[in-house]
């Protein structure tokens, strides 16, 4: 998945081999982690796909079924991973991942330690910044969760950058060979709070905390402890707005008798309609153009990031 | 897994290998960069530390040379000496009204919140201490606290004011009887912050969370090859160069014969490791190199036989955007920029004789003029890639591409840098405006070269958290930028054959 062993890099040359994970994509939310394996089939609503196509061709290829139909065959990135790992937990998003490692200011060579490990999807990312000498310390109380967690990253070759331990952060902090150690902290934690003690003698001098609480009240409890020891101390939201964007044609003033703003949807659509048939002759003021607008729906709320530095003593 | 169970977390517990040299510096030395935040983000320097440096607070001229070898995250304080001014170092917590306002005025909270702005007017009365009283107080050698103390202790209101607006009160005489400098790491967060606040312009106006999305969606790491048109100032160039360390290359190319001003690479302190990785080659060069020229070109003169006029185009462009950044800047207006290449990089872990001699305050706050003597850092000639390098890329293809133009027409130039990127390599495009986003968005779907393009802008809102009172901050940005990419999931490039024969084959949707 990350660029750190050369022969695995996604280049011109390379092709997909027995044994890579690849992404099919169908469709924008309908996307699937598959590892290639000789024999094997893939199958959707259209038709059965046959692995040893797959094999020799280049990421990114379009790939066809018995019945015809088609899906892409994506090189695995972490952003993917999060769209189709499977949830143990509730996860990370792109948004939020992207802003915890640039206010963290995890780069390669950092220590980073994070609290839980859940599904691995911010661990996946964090792997990426740290990549190729840092390492991702990453601790969950969970032992079922931890081990496939631990088996994720394994098969997708970062157990060179992650250390999945089983150990109850709030309870009893973490381990005592990190004093003084980690370049950053990250926690997902219901009682952040309980943890932070710990934290403040794991970071570095300057080193940056972040703790992602879906609650205000988790915010609240964990501010008034980070008074002590810590600085710098902001809470932000961060969410991502998407856009449609279409092509559409719009008609000018001229030829329409009365073209008040109220009524021009629907005047639009029967455009739309006479255009199908013959071009240009009813309108002749009809333009194209490229609109764009926010979609109707979006994630409204993930979590509250606060973020604090070690004061400097 | 059974082995976890009976030897629990203590077997399981990692051991830190042989720590590696700290990738984050986090002591200051001479010659180094670092971002002063005056009196709480109030002004921001960008400074280069020597002996000579020195920075200007209100009317006094201090020596930045306090400042070298202390760590990150340093408080200093303006105190009077004998020789004048000078910064000294002070604790978080002496600081008069410093940011433990959150056990302050918890303490308060519980005890009396009850009192309010009836008792307060607005007459000019409250405070009984003049302007000559505090003047008799600084030529005896009063401290800026014991002014405030003074102060505080002369005024009528004080005590009948909130808890919270006493806070205020006192943060307010401390800014200016106390001024405090705080010593923050230039880093890409913190630029980029930076210049958001202050001169937002100079960056396309990109917020920080929208370059954390452009380098994620990117998939910018250790290793990768990462093709960049980089016409924000550096900051994107810097920013990618961060992240991927001194493994992979940060190719910058250019279109026209001039690169692109970079002077915020600078402001990162970059190894000289990390500065050999980044690159700079006109796009000319790249294409006649590249193999898939052919390709690219029956692809744009079939779609795009506009391609050539509008790429000389950008070149006026760029020039215009050139002008006045270069204008508006105290320092690097020095800094050639008709030279080909000229991207100036400090190189930290070399000696640096003439850094050391001269005066060398780097500044972005315009009020503050410091160009008595300026000094010419050690200039990495704006590398351009070795041969053999771009021979690796005709064959591997670059792992990604990020295109910040706010001037340019991007679809044409994503169309054509889009067969240098190896297959299923991810790309986004940074934006201040939408529609730009929207017409390339329109043309890469038509052109099939691209799947599941999408249009984000991210949201940022920050919050105060305190006991009682904790809600949305009163002021925030409302527009970082659009991307243009997919929210979730990078954009790909299609192997070429698969672009040609793609379109006989969407009738499923």
């Amino acid at each position: 998945m990350l660029s750190i062993d050369p022969s695995k890099r996604s280049s011109l040359e390379r092709r997909i081999c027995d044994g890579d994970l690849v992404i099919v994509y169908e469709r924008h939310d309908k996307i699937k982690a598959v590892r290639v394996q000789k024999g094997s089939d893939f199958q959707n609503r259209f038709g059965v796909f046959k692995h040893s196509d797959w094999i020799g061709k280049p990421f990114g290829s379009k790939v066809l079924s018995n019945k015809g139909g088609f899906v892409h065959l994506l090189a695995p990135t972490p952003e993917l991973w999060t769209l189709v790992l499977s949830h143990r937990t509730q996860i990370l998003y792109l948004a939020d991942i992207s802003f915890v490692i640039s206010y963290l200011e995890v780069v390669p060579g950092c220590v980073v330690l994070e609290s839980g490990t859940g599904s691995g999807s911010l661990t996946t990312s964090l792997a990426r910044a740290v990549a190729p000498s840092g390492h991702v310390y990453t601790f969950d109380f969970h032992e079922q969760r931890a081990s496939l967690a631990r088996e994720d990253f394994e098969r997708n070759g970062m157990s060179s950058l992650i250390t999945v331990t089983v150990r109850d952060i709030q309870d009893a902090g973490f381990p005592d060979e990190f004093c003084g150690a980690a370049d950053s902290v990250f926690l997902d934690l219901p009682q952040p709070w309980l943890a932070l003690p710990s934290v403040r003698r794991m970071l570095k001098q300057d080193g940056v905390l972040c703790s992602f609480s879906p609650c205000i009240e988790q915010v609240q409890r964990s501010c008034e402890v980070l008074g002590a020891g810590f600085t710098d101390i902001r809470t932000f939201e961060v969410l991502l707005r998407s856009y449609e964007v279409r092509e559409e044609r719009m008609i000018g003033t001229e030829g329409v008798q009365d073209s008040p703003v109220g009524s021009l949807p629907r005047k639009r659509r029967q455009c739309i309609s006479r255009d199908v048939n013959n071009d240009s002759k009813e309108i002749t003021t009809t333009t194209s153009t490229i609109i764009a607008r926010p979609c109707r729906e979006t994630k409204g709320h993930t979590g509250y990031l606060t973020f604090a530095r070690l004061a400097c003593s | 897994m059974a082995e976890e169970e009976c030897t629990g977390a203590g077997h399981q517990a990692p051991t830190l290998a042989a720590a590696p040299p700290s990738p984050i510096p986090r002591e200051t030395w001479e010659g180094c960069s670092v971002l002063l935040d005056i009196n709480d983000g109030d002004r921001l320097v960008f400074a280069r530390l020597s002996p000579a440096a020195t920075l200007k607070i209100g009317n006094k001229k201090c020596s930045l040379g306090p400042l070298m070898g202390c760590p990150f995250g340093a408080l200093f304080r303006v105190e009077n000496g004998p020789g004048g001014p000078y910064l000294a170092r002070c604790s978080p917590s002496t600081s008069a009204a410093s940011n433990n306002s959150m056990q302050e005025s918890e303490k308060g909270n519980t005890m009396e919140n009850n009192r309010d702005n009836r008792l307060l007017i607005d007459n000019n009365m409250a405070q009984n201490l003049s302007s000559n009283d505090i003047d008799t107080m600084r030529k005896e050698g009063a401290t800026g606290d014991e002014i405030i103390e003074a102060l505080i202790a002369n005024s009528s209101t004080f005590e009948k004011k909130t808890v919270y607006s006493q806070e205020k009160y006192k943060r307010k005489k401390q800014k200016k009887y106390a001024p405090k400098v705080l010593l923050r790491r230039p880093s890409a967060r913190s630029i980029c912050e930076t210049y958001f606040k202050k001169f937002p312009a100079r960056t396309g106006f990109l917020r920080v969370d929208t370059l954390s999305l452009l380098l994620c969606m990117s998939n910018v790491g250790a290793h990768s090859d990462v093709l960049v048109v980089d016409m924000i100032g550096g900051i994107l160039t810097g920013a990618v160069a961060e992240r991927v360390g001194g493994t992979g290359y940060i190719c910058s190319i250019y279109f026209g014969a001039t690169p692109y001003p970079s002077d915020i690479v600078r402001m990162f302190n970059f190894s000289n490791e990390v500065c050999n990785r980044i690159v700079r080659i006109p796009f000319s060069d790249l294409c006649k190199s590249h193999e898939s020229l052919e390709s690219s070109e029956t692809l744009l003169n079939t779609k795009e036989s506009s391609t050539l006029t509008e790429s000389s185009s950008y070149k006026n462009s760029i020039y215009i955007s050139a002008e006045p950044m270069n204008q508006e800047l105290d320092l690097m207006e020095d800094q050639p920029v008709s030279n080909e290449e000229m991207l100036t990089l400090p190189a930290n872990s070399e000696p640096n004789p003439l850094s050391s001699n001269s005066c060398s305050t780097e500044t972005i706050d315009c009020k503050h003029e410091n160009n008595a003597s300026i000094t010419h850092e050690p200039v990495n000639k704006g590398r351009r890639p070795p041969p053999e390098i771009i021979d690796l890329w005709k064959t591997n293809g670059f792992s990604s591409l990020i295109v910040a133009a706010p001037e340019s027409d991007v679809g044409t130039i994503v169309q054509e840098l889009l067969p240098l990127l190896s297959y299923s390599a991810p790309f986004v495009i940074y934006h201040q405006y939408l529609q730009p986003l929207a017409t390339a968005m329109h043309r890469l779907q038509n052109s099939k070269m691209a799947i599941n393009l999408q249009i984000s802008e991210p949201w940022l809102r920050e919050y105060q958290v305190l006991p009682s009172r904790t809600h949305p901050l009163m002021q925030m940005s409302c527009f970082g930028g659009y991307m243009l990419s997919v929210p979730e999931l990078s954009s790909v490039r299609l192997p070429e054959d698969e672009v040609l024969n793609s379109s006989s084959q969407d009738a499923r949707t």
